[in-house]
Order: structure tokens, then sequence, then C-alpha cells
């Protein structure tokens, strides 16, 4: 178990450093950050200078050097934009980004789950077929139309809840939370929809078919035969055994829905790190994509890293088998 | 239980009590508000922001007209000595009483390293103390715009930059970081209550300023919303008051609604196409050892190739004034006279024959795709026209953080036919002359946003006399007669002006200025 976590994690520095080097090699070729900070009149000596002073002269390998170094000292350099440390602007970003993807999943497993069972157990009832062809629509509409859709529907004509922002929000410590307010917890709605309609899919989808396949296996004929009752049945033998992938599969999906936030985020306006990384991009704010592309290398890594170690915890099966394959 | 619902009862009621009497105006932009150091950043929306928190010794009115600010009044003693009388018993925020010594140091740290608004006093003007509340400023020669500019050349308090450490202007540097980056003080109307960069940021009005209040708001709200579709249901559902820009093909939506309208008007940005009259051999063309450019006729022929009226109606829906100038007419009024070249396919057709490029050629045309209303597809339009005298365009747009950096002096204007839009940030034509219009050298040594590199001798001869010319029926005769010489020469293919577009609550009602600045504090709201 040791040796398996050692070279893990030997494996995710690896993987951290890969990202590091793609991510600034790709940022030789987003632009001219100096176009984006200096006024339009400001003169072309005033622009040589600028350029020097921000390092952007110095060979690339001494450019990664100095960036990889102040990585590991978490100083992420300062945004060209908001003149702040990069770390204290995605710490203020981080909490909006966190609580999103946690409704998000939230709802995705509060509402895929069920659906998924009574779509397993039911199979050709109506009910079945509408869940099914809602699911469809998860899978195939793009995030950013829902959201304009849900907008359009809930904020414009009902003008039930918000279309944008966070709505009041409340400090605890560094977390700004959106949790405690009315306003706030409002504002969650959609954007927490939007974002889990696709997990949510993959669930009902995934736990349907699981108990589909679980529901033709001798012991559940035997737990029938022994009499039990259907919830029994259903729920106590059957549901139990497909969650093992959800759970899985839930896992990792927590990283994807960090990062595909950055679309949920722009629709709604909502202040996350996805959104901060979007404008940084238009503004060739070098500092704060690399930081973040970083961290959510990271959030990926760690994620995997605890799967990994989740799964060899829960199937007893891969502790036998020895080291199998990984993902 | 009981005394649980009288709470929320009590609560609700106080909540209702204070919505009532507080008026607040919300409103939302498509860009992010950033640091709140007004010298950091020289773009219109940020100072604009800033002009409701500070103020400089003149203001602009609702038309644009410079009006006193900080100072009285001022007068010109000798063309090179400018004497400013500044208003008595004005306070900062703070609570810092207002003097000349604020204005002396708001003019070291204007000039301080890493200030963006160095252009907004010549470098060798001197200012003088003569008392409390009088300054002189010396010039080096006459400059008969001098103040143009200081309506966003704000003041800021000695006392308070001293206290917080912000004597300079924020430097990229993380040495110098100072959470006062974030803060302001001013003599404005209102105070800035909290800023959080790219979220919100809560004014509140203030009770002490000096100037005649024309607003009835309490707190003003800003946000950011980045999405067109979300920005555009904002208004629609009343969650916000203004919004800033609404995307051309959302106007007709909102002016539908019975809760909000779209107020328009000709925004002061032109609108240009520049061709490379510069290299000897033209880049990214099938065109080999020489540059048709450098033929005023199919110069000429680009111009009457393109249906700017087709331009107008089509891709920019109506909102466009077609320019025959480089600069809006408001800014240069003489400039009517000069008519746009007549859109005529047959003429232009004949100015490549006679120029020898009857078969036309091959080019590249780069565009920005996120800076100008409807950028990319205007330039789509003009490769159409242009395929009508047999000039195939392959179009290469890209955002604005690519396409100025190799087609301006970074990429020493890597770039034969180019889209850019200018507005000059002294509302005065000796800025175009010598940005947009002037010669330059291969690295962009003088005119820097000349990406075609036209050159005309006559024409910078005549900006540098406009520069120091005083009176203003001789200078407008030489600004007149220099843009004769762009149009005349086709230097430049000015297009349009395009629209300002402003979504707005019908319970507000707020002054539009041509420079597109939302100053609040002329804003009333039912």
């Amino acid at each position: 178990m040791l040796a398996f976590a050692i070279r893990r994690l030997i494996e995710a520095a690896f993987v951290m450093l890969t990202v590091a080097l793609l991510s600034f090699v790709l940022f030789r070729f987003v632009g001219d950050p100096i176009n984006q900070i200096v006024s339009q009149d400001a003169s072309l000596e005033e622009r040589i200078r600028l350029r020097e002073d921000l390092g952007l002269n110095d060979p690339i390998p001494v450019q990664f050097g100095r960036f990889v170094w102040k990585a590991m000292n978490l100083d992420f350099g300062v945004s060209y934009q908001v003149k702040q440390p990069v770390i204290t602007i995605l710490m203020d970003r981080f909490p909006a980004t966190l609580e999103l993807a946690f409704a998000a999943a939230l709802f995705a497993i509060a509402i895929g789950i069920p659906m998924g069972v009574y779509t397993g157990i039911h199979r050709h009832s109506m009910l079945s077929k509408w869940f099914l062809s809602i699911s469809l629509i998860g899978i195939s509409l793009p995030t950013f139309l829902i959201g304009i859709l849900l907008i359009y529907v809930f904020a414009v004509k009902l003008g039930w809840l918000p279309s944008y922002g966070r709505g009041e929000t409340v400090k605890i410590g560094f977390w700004k939370t959106g949790l405690l307010t009315w306003s706030g917890l409002k504002a969650l709605i959609l954007p927490a929809i939007t974002l889990g309609l696709f997990q949510m899919t993959l669930i009902t989808r995934l736990v349907r078919s699981e108990m589909l396949e679980v529901l033709r296996t001798d012991y559940i004929k035997f737990a029938r035969a022994r009499g039990l009752s259907n919830r029994a049945v259903y729920f106590g033998h059957a549901l139990k055994n497909t969650l093992v992938p959800v759970v899985t599969i839930i896992g990792l999906q927590v990283g994807a829905i960090i990062a595909f936030a950055i679309i949920t985020e722009t629709v709604f306006q909502w202040p996350g790190m996805g959104l901060l990384f979007i404008k940084s991009v238009q503004t060739a704010d070098i500092p704060v994509m690399s930081a973040y592309l970083l961290l959510v290398a990271f959030m990926f890594v760690v994620i995997n890293f605890i799967v990994d170690l989740l799964y060899v915890a829960i199937d007893p099966r891969i502790r036998l088998a020895g080291s199998g394959a990984g993902h | 239980m009981r005394s649980w619902k009288a709470l929320v009862v009590a609560s609700a009621l106080a909540v209702a009590a204070t919505s009532a009497e507080a008026v607040t105006f919300k409103y939302a932009f498509q860009g992010d508000l950033n640091a709140l150091d007004p010298y950091t950043l020289n773009e219109t929306f940020t100072l604009g922001v800033m002009g409701n928190v500070m103020e400089g010794l003149t203001k602009r009115d609702k038309d644009l007209k410079i009006i006193p600010g900080l100072a009285e009044k001022w007068e010109i003693l000798e063309p090179t000595r400018w004497r400013f009388t500044l208003r008595k018993g004005v306070k900062f925020h703070g609570g810092e009483e207002f003097s000349a010594d604020d204005v002396l140091f708001s003019l070291d740290r204007m000039r301080s390293e890493f200030s963006q608004l160095k252009s907004r006093a010549p470098a060798d003007m001197k200012a003088v103390k003569v008392d409390d509340h009088t300054i002189d400023f010396i010039l080096g020669q006459p400059n008969p715009i001098l103040h143009a500019e200081w309506d966003t050349w704000y003041i800021f308090s000695k006392k308070w930059a001293e206290a917080v450490g912000a004597t300079q202007a924020q430097s990229g540097k993380a040495t110098s970081l100072n959470p006062w980056a974030l803060k302001a003080n001013g003599t404005g109307p209102f105070t800035i209550e909290s800023h959080e960069p790219g979220v919100k940021t809560v004014f509140k009005k203030n009770p002490n300023w000096w100037g005649k209040v024309e607003h009835n708001l309490d707190d003003v709200i800003f946000t950011t919303i980045k999405s067109d579709a979300t920005r555009v249901a904002a208004p629609l559902s009343g969650e916000v008051d203004l919004i800033e820009p609404v995307p051309v093909q959302d106007m007709e939506r909102i002016g539908r609604d019975d809760k909000a309208q779209v107020l328009t008007g000709p925004e002061l940005r032109t609108i240009f196409l520049n061709i490379d009259s510069f290299r000897d051999e033209l880049k990214y063309a099938s065109v080999k050892g020489k540059n048709p450019f450098k033929d005023v006729r199919v110069r000429k022929a680009f111009y009457q190739a393109i249906d700017i009226e087709a331009i107008k109606s089509k891709v920019m829906r109506g909102q466009a004034v077609p320019s025959s100038l480089l600069i809006s007419p408001l800014l240069f009024a003489p400039g009517a006279e000069i008519k746009r070249h007549p859109y005529d396919v047959e003429a232009a057709r004949k100015l490549m024959a006679d120029a020898g490029y009857a078969e036309g050629f091959e080019l590249r045309m780069d565009c920005p795709n996120d800076r100008y209303v409807n950028d990319a597809a205007i330039c789509q339009a003009v490769a159409a026209m242009l395929a009508r005298i047999n000039v195939k365009i392959t179009l290469n747009a890209q955002p604005k953080a690519k396409f100025f950096e190799f087609a301006g002096s970074t990429g020493k204007f890597d770039t034969s036919f180019a889209m850019l839009g200018w507005t000059p940030g002294s509302f005065d034509s000796h800025n175009v002359l010598q940005n947009v219009s002037g010669c330059r050298d291969a690295d962009g040594k003088g005119a820097q946003f000349n990406y075609g590199g036209w050159c005309n001798a006559k024409h910078d001869e005549l900006a540098k006399k406009i520069a120091a010319e005083s009176d203003t029926t001789k200078r407008n005769a030489m600004i007149l007669e220099a843009y004769k010489i762009i149009h005349d020469e086709v230097g430049l293919l000015p297009l349009h002006q395009q629209a300002l577009a402003w979504g707005v609550s019908k319970s507000v009602t707020i002054p539009q200025r041509a420079d597109n600045q939302i100053l609040f504090y002329w804003a009333q709201k039912k």
C-alpha cells in the first residue's frame, strides 16, 4: 500500500511538471499582455521597458525555471490586470467555484440516482420514457444553451430567480459563502442545475444499466424466492451493488465539474475561478492563467489519487489480484 | 412559535422600510473594474467609473464641453503660462482639505514610473504654486489644448496617498504591491464602499460633495456581466437598471420590452482599415517583388469597392455612421466638407486595371474579433466586396490580445491589410494626426498606430504646426488640410463611427455622453 502511494505521488509530481511546461509553452501564443496594460498612446520606449520589467524578454527556459521555482514556493506572481497577488485572487474566487461544484454534484446525485433506480425497475412505464428523454436533452444540449434557456424562463419570464451573480455573501474567515443567505441560495439554483445536468444524466443512465444488470443476477432471484419485499430487494440488495462503479464515476466527475464550471460561470457571471480564467485569457494575463491551470491539474491529481486509494480499499478483488491495471 | 413569526414579520418590515427609502442604481458592463488607481489604466470605462468618485481640475458636461471642476476658473496669462484658480472648501472623502499641494502631488504622481497617464501633460510643463488655491502651469511651447484631457486626470489627496503609501502609480511588480490599489479617496459625488475586482463594487452618495446634486441615488452597485445573453436578460428581468453594451442583434429585443429601452448615439471611436504602403514588397499577398498599395489608384480602388451603406444596414443593423474622416464629426465639425469617395465598383475596377491589376491579387486581411462592434463581420463583408474587383481575401480574425501583438508595433506591423479603431484621448484632431496617420519607421517610431505605414511629408509638417497654433480658425484650417491630404491620397480607409448602445430601465433617466462614460451623478431613478 505504501509503495503504491509513493509511486502515485511521483507520478503526480511528473503530471504537474508536464502541465506547467505545457501551459507555459501555450502562453507563448496567447498574445501580448503589454498592449492590455498600457494606454493606447503609451510610447514605444515605455512598452519596451515594461516588457523588460515583467521579464518577458528573458530566454524561455529561464522564464520557465523561474516560474516553477516560484510556484513551488506558492508564489504565482502578480496579475497584470488586477495588480494583486494571483494567490490572493484565486483564494478569493475558489470558494465560489467549490460551492457551485458541490451544489451541482449534490443535484446530480440527488436526482440522478432515484431517476436511475426508477427507470431500471419500471423499464416500460411512461414516466421512465419521460425521464430518459429528459436525460437525452441533458446529454445533447450544450451547457451554455441550457443556461441561457433557464435564465430566459426563470429570470426573465417568471422572475423567480436571479439571472447572474452570487447574491449576498457572508464571510467566515477567508471563506466567502453564499450558502447562508437567502439571495445566495436562490442565485445558486440555476447555475447548479446547468452545471449538474450532464452529470445527472450520466448517473441516471449508469444506475439504470447497472440496475438492469443486477436485477438479472441469481442472488436477486434468491432474494425474491426468500419472499423479501420489493423494497428490500431493490434498495437493500440491488442498489447497494450498483453503487461501486457509481461512486467511482462520481469521484472522477468532481474534477470535471470544477473544470467545466468555466462555461457555466461565464453564462451566469458566477464569480469563480473559471470566469477569472476566461477573462485572463482575453487579456493575456499570464500569471493568473498559469496558476489556474496548475491548480486544476493539482485538483485532478489529488482526486485521482484519492479515488485510486478508495478503489483498493472498497473492492477486495483489486487487492487480491495484486497491482492490477490502473485507469 | 409565535415569537418566531413575529420576528420574521418585524425583520421583513424593517427590510421593506429601508428599501423604500434608499434608491439603489445597479449597472453592469461587459468588462471588469480592476485596480482603482486611475493612473494605472488609461481606459474609458475605468476612468468613467472613477469619474464618479474622483475629480480633475476640469470636468466635461453632458455635451463634452469643458467646464470647471476642482478649478473654479483658469486663464492664459501668456501663451506659455496658464493660471488655475482652485475651488475653496472642497474636502476629500477622508476629510482632507483640498489645496494646491494636492495638485502638485498629483502631477508628480501622474508622471511617476508606472503611470499610464503621462501624456495628460507635456513632459516639459512645470507647475508653480502661487498660493494655496492658485497654480501656474508653465509650458515649453504654446499648447492650446493643454487642459483637454484634464477631466480624467483625477486629483489625489497628498495626505491620504502618503499615509497609505500610494505616492507612486501601481507597478506590475509584486514588491511594491499595496492593498490601496483596491481603495479610492477622491472629492467626487460618490464614495466607494467596497470593491471586489471582477465581482461587485458598491458606491455610496457623498453627502458632503461641493457641487449641485443632480441625482437622487443613495447607493450604486456595479457588477460585471460578461456573457452577452445574460447581460441582456438582466434589465429585462429588472435586476439591473443599465447595461453597456447591448449587442446590436439584441437591441430590438430590449426595445420591444415594456420595462427597458435602448439608448443609442454615435460613439467617438472611428473604425478604419490600414493598408500597407510602407514595405517595398507586400507581405501575405500573391504579388511578389513589389507593393501594389504604393499606387494611390489601388488604394482608391479598395476604398471605392467597399459598400459602406451595406455594412451599415446589414452588418451594423443601422447602428453606425459612415465616415469620410479618421475622426468623429462631433469632434471636428468642419470635416463635414469632405465627402466619402463614392461606392462605385466600375470605377474601382477601372482604377485596378489602370494600375495593372485588372486580374487582381490575393491578400490576407487581419482583424480583431473581440474588440469593436461586429469587427470580424465587417471584415467578412469587406472581403466579399473586394472579390468584385478580383481581390481574393483570406480573412484572419483573431482575439485582440493576439491581433495587437502581431499587427502593432510589438510585431513590427506584421500585416498588409488590417482593421483598427481610434478615439483621440484629447478629443482633438492633433492626436489622430500624430498617432494614426503620421509617418513612422519600421519599428513604430513616430505614428505608432499607423499600421499601414502610410507617410506624407506635407501632412506631418501640418501636424507639427497644428500642435503649437493657438488661433482656432487657423488651426482648424490646417487640420482640414491635413485630412484632405489623407482623403485625396487614400492613406487609410475610414469606415464608420460605431454606435453606443445602453440598455436602460424605463424607471431611470441618465444622459448618454458620446465618450461612453457612465456618469451616474446625473442619474434619476423613480
